[in-house]
């Protein structure tokens, strides 16, 4: 009787003892999440007391969850909108991580390099260019036989950031795109199949000949999928590559609260279609909550950072880390 | 009544676990009522929660909602036309191939097939049955599509590859059920028939079949469910693309297909709020279908 009494006064005592294990809940953009289930994993290595959980639910549940408040931080592919953080009680710090790209994937027998332009992809999506031989493609690939063929236009069907980041660099080479489509996760789009996923969309191109669709360019290249080398805003082409899109960002004028789009980016050496991507963290948090947040993210900007190469993205430019590791100091 | 009849040593034992009992069902009953209860509870809270979420469409598009063709979530313009055509042409393509095949497939189960061979085949249906969509959708992306694609259609996925990937789908519900009902038309009735010099084809017809009706509408409809909120294998095959067009192998879109792949990344609530929408529009389909079913059978029931 003693012992049992003894047993279970031990399992009450070490309740608390295991309730001082934390836990941190997030929620948000599947873009990045290979790059933050390492970063949780290796960080819980670190301070085993600390527990990280992310759902990959897409940037627009994070956006709403963090609205709502049911989880310690979020994570979007694209800024939040000042209407979207207006709905927000309380301050809302966008926290780039890493960057990503995409890229324009297409299925040409016998070319090996095809050349587009920004405005020549947007006239693609749009319906306006519908073969391959048209003069404003075969302009850019001289040289190179193009099939006279009907070109089938892929995209995604769910809503994504890859999209966002798509739309995005469209809407600013092509005024018409601008107009007629615009920028967000999901659009109306004016022609083409949709895909689910990145493997959707690589499935289709893959299949169906004289196809081109767009994917994140690590899907491309842990795939071997053929993209596009792209012309920059300095009329140099560019094939997508970790430092290409790293130029991109250091390119670019970073706005104190980070909220950048670096599409389109000047710099000869900037990939076009790139993207920041964000970790969404509340500048007032409770329980202690901030504290744990910040070391977290001081540790990623230093360490963590060196992770990415190896899962394909590509880590902060240094001017870009400096100034976030500043600005996280107001994180409490 | 009985107890003033009955003699009075028996009254006291036959009672006190008597009245225990009735104590019991009771409470057995409430409990079992209970059960039943939360599912009546769950549809409505279900239907109650659709409202309230897609309150700020219907408020903003009204019945216009559901008759016009733009799906715009930039510019918060939200019409469900294609997407109600997308499911209801892509399931009536599934039951208009499915049906025959399921329905002969079954007549040759019962009434021509040796016994061993229809356990085997039964086997195999009930399998296929078993098989999830998924798997059934990655089946269409990399065997139907190319086939397509090889037969003529531009893109290989379209309207028809999903009737079709459907009709794949439904056909063991339709051969399985139609089977356990023509198992059970009476043999007195079949043998009647033979006496008379009826043919096989005949039996089946003026018999077999006119008694398998009910049964037969039964699975159908059931199909017909199962067709209207079939999501994965639909999405991945359909093409995606909300557009209403006559030409069969052009791509479309369906109401489960476009909730699943735009909920999660709906940041706008008037996206969010449109979704549910569609949401509650497919409910309701499924409701009307369902309750068709019903009438239907119990009509036929009545009739016979």
């Amino acid at each position: 009787m003693k012992l049992t009494l003894n047993l279970i006064a031990a399992v009450l005592l070490a309740a608390p003892a295991a309730a001082q294990m934390k836990t941190l809940n997030g929620a948000g953009a599947t873009f990045p999440y290979p790059i933050y289930s390492k970063w949780f994993d290796e960080y819980h290595k670190v301070k085993p007391d600390l527990q990280i959980n992310y759902q990959s639910i897409g940037s627009g549940g994070g956006i709403r969850q963090v609205t709502e408040r049911t989880v310690d931080f979020g994570a979007s592919d694209g800024p939040m909108t000042t209407q979207q953080q207006f709905k927000v009680d309380g301050k809302i710090l966008h926290v780039p991580t890493v960057l990503g790209a995409v890229v324009p994937a297409y299925n040409l027998k016998d070319v090996t390099d095809l050349k587009l332009s920004g405005a020549v992809l947007a006239d693609i999506f749009l319906g306006k260019i519908t073969r391959w031989t048209d003069p404003a493609i075969a302009k850019l690939n001289e040289g190179v036989k193009l099939p006279d063929a009907v070109i089938t236009v892929v995209h995604r069907s769910d809503g994504s950031g890859t999209s966002y980041c798509f739309t995005d660099y469209l809407s600013k080479v092509s005024a018409e795109w601008k107009k007629k489509v615009g920028t967000n996760t999901a659009v109306n789009w004016p022609i083409g199949l949709g895909g689910k996923g990145n493997e959707g969309v690589a499935g289709l191109v893959k299949q169906t000949p004289n196809a081109i669709g767009y994917v994140e360019l690590i899907y491309a290249k842990q795939n071997d999928i053929s993209y596009a080398t792209m012309q920059n805003k300095a009329g140099k082409f560019v094939k997508a590559s970790i430092e290409s899109v790293t130029a991109a960002a250091a390119g670019v004028k970073m706005p104190a609260d980070f909220k950048v789009s670096i599409t389109d980016a000047t710099g000869e050496k900037a990939y076009p279609i790139s993207t920041f991507t964000w970790l969404l963290i509340y500048e007032k948090n409770n329980e202690g909550k901030g504290a744990v947040l910040k070391d977290f993210l001081k540790w990623m900007l230093k360490d963590g950072q060196a992770m990415t190469a190896p899962l394909g993205y590509a880590p902060l430019p240094d001017s870009v880390n400096g100034m976030v590791t500043k600005a996280i100091e107001v994180i409490k | 009544m009985s107890s003033a009849v009955a003699p009075a040593v028996s009254r006291g034992p036959a009672k006190v676990p008597g009245s225990r009992e009735r104590a019991g069902d009771r409470l057995f009953r409430l409990i079992i009522s209970g059960f039943a209860g939360i599912i009546l509870l769950a549809a409505f809270a279900l239907a109650w929660q659709l409202t309230r979420e897609s309150l700020s469409t219907w408020k903003t598009f009204g019945l216009g909602f559901l008759f016009t063709s733009t799906w715009d979530p930039v510019a918060d313009q939200f019409g469900a036309l294609p997407f109600l055509y997308g499911t209801a042409v892509s399931s009536l393509l599934a039951l208009l191939i499915a049906v025959p095949l399921g329905v002969g497939a079954a007549v040759f189960l019962t009434e021509l097939a040796p016994k061993r061979l229809a356990e085997v085949l039964m086997f195999a249906i009930e399998l296929l049955a078993a098989v999830p969509s998924v798997i059934l959708g990655l089946m269409g992306i990399f065997i139907l599509v190319p086939v397509m694609r090889s037969l003529g259609a531009p893109y290989g996925v379209g309207m028809l590859t999903a009737g079709l990937i459907l009709a794949f789908m439904v056909l063991p519900y339709i051969t399985t059920i139609t089977r356990e009902v023509l198992l059970t038309v009476p043999r007195p009735l079949k043998e009647a028939m033979y006496a008379l010099g009826a043919t096989r084809w005949e039996v089946v017809r003026g018999v077999s079949l006119p008694f398998a009706r009910s049964g037969i509408i039964g699975a159908v409809f059931l199909s017909l469910g199962r067709a209207l909120g079939e999501t994965m294998a639909v999405t991945m095959v359909i093409g995606n693309a909300p557009k209403i067009s006559a030409n069969l192998l052009e791509p479309g879109y369906s109401m489960a297909a476009v909730i699943a792949n735009e909920l999660a990344e709906a940041a706008s609530d008037a996206h969010l709020s449109a979704l549910v929408a569609i949401g509650l529009v497919l409910m309701g389909v499924t409701l009307v279908v369902n309750g068709a079913a019903r009438l239907m059978i119990y009509r036929l029931g009545k009739r016979s």
